[in-house]
């Protein structure tokens, strides 16, 4: 099997969240970098399952510039065979997605994953943008994921309903909890990673759909209102009367 | 702007999120609205109090499920036919799975789960999982545009929508992948993206046998359940209850946090709330940081009072 995995990079879950140059660029100063959550513990960790048990490779495909070596390597590690960075900073969803349609285009992946969504962007849309670019199904939201001969059998958790489903392959796919376990890279799989092959391509398509704009801070929160323990009810009373929420 | 809604139907009703986003979509302009499956006599028309003059029908019963190809012709050449500027979608999981198809088809930009109208020719978005907002470049050209869950709140005015049948063929090769089956896990209550109110509980519980507290309050107020991480990784509530970095993301007028310390992970899931309730015995757990209102006591002796205190109010009118 040919799995490709779409990987990007985001600021660690801890990281302080502010923005330089009139609002325009997030700051990276003293922010640490990790693969998205979503993509690093489920699609790349369960394709590697898969190409233990079924054989195959894994290709990791990063939208971005030279910085983002670092996490690549680390999905190296994990046991990914190769990795293609397509050198861009991308400006919105749909150039991440018109780059990676536009190499995978022709390598004939049976699977390409994605995560449910980034943790900065918040879109949950390139995985779908993918597969209409590549005319193929799109299985969004999977949270497990089985071979069964030429078809995957999928679940998907949506809004309170599970849905099981088959697919058949090349398709894309969204992974969320539930799809694999995270795993930590040993020494040999750091070693190996070092000299494992690195593509770098020039991105395809440069023009931006929907960019930012400026960015913004929410509001500070103005103070929490503590009320006794033995006065249960009058905190009823403050969500009736005050916050009008019940 | 002339706009097309997608109206989500569920065993023949519309969502709340269909009513969210034809109200959207109303405001920004004359809308049309499209509905996709079997939907129950009466049903549409019923848009009609959220601005929508007429709504297009697909009442083809093998879309009563949703694939993102097949939903994808359909609403694209809804929009085609009305010459539409701007599709209007809710950012659940039907949207995230339907919309950016529908994007790269119509060759639209596309907004993903915005918060409101935009303004001064910028629309609004959260990043950074709740911590920032940012202002996206709306577009003159043809847009695409996700609504979150919670974000607008429909108001229903008078009227009834006039409805018409949509004809279009739909093909084997539009369907992603055969339905092999479905699981209702939500048990028929409110699914907790739509929830109003949330009750949440985290480890301070103690364990599962204490969760009768936490659904007596969500019943009292009617509310959808919810929990921290560690409590669906043990296995006391289900992993679709669980909310934060990892699960899902909430943004409920209501959200009544019991025994959760409040770490950075669980409040990106949640801090999009409108109102936030902490209870935690201890006084400087960080949730009280991010809270409107707070009690420092034990779970098992606070939330109880506070049911019988919401019960009182209720049966008093
Ligand atoms: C990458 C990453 C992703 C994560 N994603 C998520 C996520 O999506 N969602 C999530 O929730 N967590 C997530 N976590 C875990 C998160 O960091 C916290 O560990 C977790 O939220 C803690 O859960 P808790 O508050 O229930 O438990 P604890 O941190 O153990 O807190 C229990 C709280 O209950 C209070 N308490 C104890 N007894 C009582 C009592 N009798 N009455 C009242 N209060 C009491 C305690 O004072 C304490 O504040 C993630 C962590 C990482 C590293
Ligand atoms: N710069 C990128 N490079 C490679 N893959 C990406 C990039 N950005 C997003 N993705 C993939 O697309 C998924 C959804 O991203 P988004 O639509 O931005 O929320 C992520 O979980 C990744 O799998």
């Amino acid at each position: 099997m040919k799995l490709l995995v779409c990987l990007s990079k985001a600021p660690d879950t801890t990281s302080k969240i502010a923005f330089i140059d009139n609002n325009t660029k997030f700051s990276e100063n003293g922010v640490q970098f990790i693969i998205n959550p979503y993509d690093e513990w489920y699609a790349l960790v369960r394709a590697l399952e898969l190409k233990e048990t079924l054989g195959g490779t894994v290709t990791i495909v990063n939208v971005g510039k030279a910085d983002n070596e670092q996490i690549i390597r680390k999905a190296l590690a994990l046991g990914a065979d190769d990795a293609v960075r397509i050198d861009l900073d991308p400006a919105d969803a749909y150039q991440v997605a018109a780059n990676i349609a536009g190499y995978a285009k022709s390598e004939q992946f049976d699977i390409v994953l994605t995560g449910k969504e980034t943790i900065d962007y918040n879109g949950g849309i390139v995985g779908g943008m993918i597969a209409e670019l590549l005319d193929m199904p799109y299985v969004s939201l999977a949270s497990k994921l089985d071979v069964d001969g030429s078809s995957l059998k999928i679940e998907r958790e949506m809004e309170g309903v599970k849905e099981t489903v088959s697919v058949k392959m090349p398709c894309v796919l969204s992974a969320q909890k539930g799809m694999a376990e995270a795993r930590i890279p040993n020494m040999r799989g750091i070693l190996a990673s070092k000299t494992k092959p690195v593509a770098v391509l020039t991105a395809s398509v440069t023009e931006v759909k929907a960019g930012v704009s400026v960015f913004a801070l929410p509001a500070e929160k103005t103070g929490c209102k503590m009320i006794s323990a033995d006065d249960a009810a009058q905190l009823v009373s403050l969500l009736h009367n005050e916050a009008k929420v019940i | 702007m002339t706009n097309l809604v997608f109206a989500e139907l569920s065993n023949g009703k519309l969502r709340k999120t269909a009513h969210e986003a034809a109200a959207f979509a109303a405001q920004l302009g004359n809308t049309t609205a499209i509905a996709i499956g079997r939907a129950d006599e009466g049903e549409l028309q019923k848009l009609g109090a959220y601005g929508i003059a007429k709504v297009l029908h697909v009442a083809n019963e093998s879309l009563n499920n949703v694939f993102s190809k097949a939903y994808t012709k359909v609403i694209t050449a809804a929009a085609q036919s009305i010459n539409a500027d701007c599709i209007v979608i809710s950012h659940n999981s039907t949207g995230k799975s339907v919309a950016p198809r529908v994007a790269i088809r119509w060759n639209a930009s596309l907004y993903p789960g915005v918060n409101g109208l935009p303004v001064n020719g910028t629309i609004r978005k959260a990043v950074f999982s709740g911590k920032a907002f940012a202002d996206l470049t709306f577009s003159d050209g043809l847009k695409v545009v996700t609504l979150n869950p919670n974000s607008y709140k429909p108001v229903a005015g008078e009227g009834a929508a006039t409805v018409e049948n949509f004809e279009i063929a739909i093909a084997e090769s539009d369907f992603d992948y055969t339905v092999l089956s479905i699981e209702d896990e939500a048990g028929g209550h409110v699914p907790l993206p739509e929830a109003e109110i949330v009750v949440s509980g985290g480890r301070g519980l103690k364990g599962p046998e204490n969760w009768n507290v936490i659904e007596d309050l969500a019943n009292a107020l009617g509310a959808a359940t919810a929990c921290s991480r560690p409590v669906a990784d043990i296995g006391w509530r289900p992993h679709h209850e669980h909310v934060g970095q990892t699960g899902i993301t909430i943004k409920p007028t209501l959200y009544i946090a019991v025994g959760i310390s409040g770490a950075i992970q669980h409040l990106a899931g949640v801090n999009q709330s409108k109102v936030i309730v902490v209870i935690n015995k201890d006084p400087e757990a960080p949730f009280f940081k991010a809270a409107d209102y707070g009690i420092v006591g034990d779970a098992l002796e606070v939330v109880p009072k506070i049911t019988e205190a919401v019960k009182k109010m209720r049966a008093e009118g």
